[in-house]
């Protein structure tokens, strides 16, 4: 129980600080220090990113950065993909899923890398997942705050 | 008008393929899919990158609970597990956003990034 909730701190505290999202740090931290296999943990960090990405929303949408209509259209569209999804992971073995889902965390790395060596950042929001991308637009949107990419560096544009 | 329509059905075209291969792509790694979600917006709908992310934050509380619900089907939530890592990840998320405004980040950055290569070694051969 104490491990599950560190992972839980731990992931958020790396996805506030880097804009790295909860589910590339739920699924590696729930196989490799809680032991579930692949498939479990991926669907147990489906659920862990729901909260994260409700409180994620509350506090962007205080800045009037979030488009309802578009996001109710995104969500709900998702649902046949998201079933697919859901249907295409359960058709693969564990080890098959495991292998692609380490395939995914070394393209989040190289690009988390590129991001910070690159020169004024090339700061591309397509590396993160969503949920932990706020404190990005939380610094932008403070008034009086300096304009800096979400890894301290030049502004970027 | 029919100039209207013509780029309103465009534009929900877009929206209902960026949905789409967002939940593919959350069902089958277990992740939010806002690394699918912002780069389509800014791209195909012309958002910038403050309302891409927060408009795709919005989305996934939809996508992470449609997919939670879809792997629920199969029994692969561990529901206790989920409410311990989740509801202490909203405190850390606060966290360290308030560290990020208070540390060069950038090395962190690499460093983590090299954690997350030796995890992905440590998850395929381990």
């Amino acid at each position: 129980m104490t491990g599950l909730i560190a992972i839980g701190v731990a992931a958020g505290i790396v996805a506030g600080l880097l804009g790295v999202g909860g589910g590339v740090l739920f699924v590696p931290g729930l196989v490799l220090f809680v032991g579930l296999d692949q498939h479990h943990a991926e669907a147990t960090s489906l659920l862990a990113i729901v909260p994260v990405a409700i409180v994620g929303t509350y506090r962007h949408d205080r800045y009037g950065n979030v488009r309802r209509a578009d996001a109710l259209a995104l969500g709900l569209m998702s649902l046949a993909g998201a079933a697919g999804g859901v249907a295409l992971a359960n058709a693969l073995s564990g080890a098959l899923l495991r292998d692609a889902f380490a395939a995914l965390m070394v393209v989040v790395a190289a690009q988390l890398a590129r991001r910070s060596l690159g020169r004024g950042g090339v700061a591309h929001p397509g590396v993160e997942d969503a949920v932990a991308e706020q404190q990005e637009v939380d610094q932008r949107q403070e008034p009086g705050g300096r304009e800096v990419d979400h890894l301290g560096g030049e502004p970027e544009r | 008008m029919q100039v209207a329509a013509e780029h309103l059905s465009r534009r929900s075209l877009k929206l209902m393929a960026i949905g789409t291969l967002a939940g593919l792509f959350s069902g089958l790694f277990g992740v939010g899919g806002g690394s699918v979600i912002v780069p389509l917006l800014v791209l195909w709908l012309g958002y910038d990158e403050r309302a891409a992310t927060a408009t795709s934050l919005a989305a996934i509380v939809f996508i992470a609970g449609f997919a939670a619900a879809a792997q629920g089907l199969y029994g692969n939530v561990r529901l206790l597990d989920a409410v311990l890592v989740g509801v202490p990840a909203v405190g850390g998320v606060l966290i360290g956003a308030w560290l990020q405004q208070r540390l060069q980040a950038r090395a962190i950055a690499l460093l983590f990034a090299a954690v997350l290569v030796a995890s992905a070694v440590e998850l395929v051969l381990g």
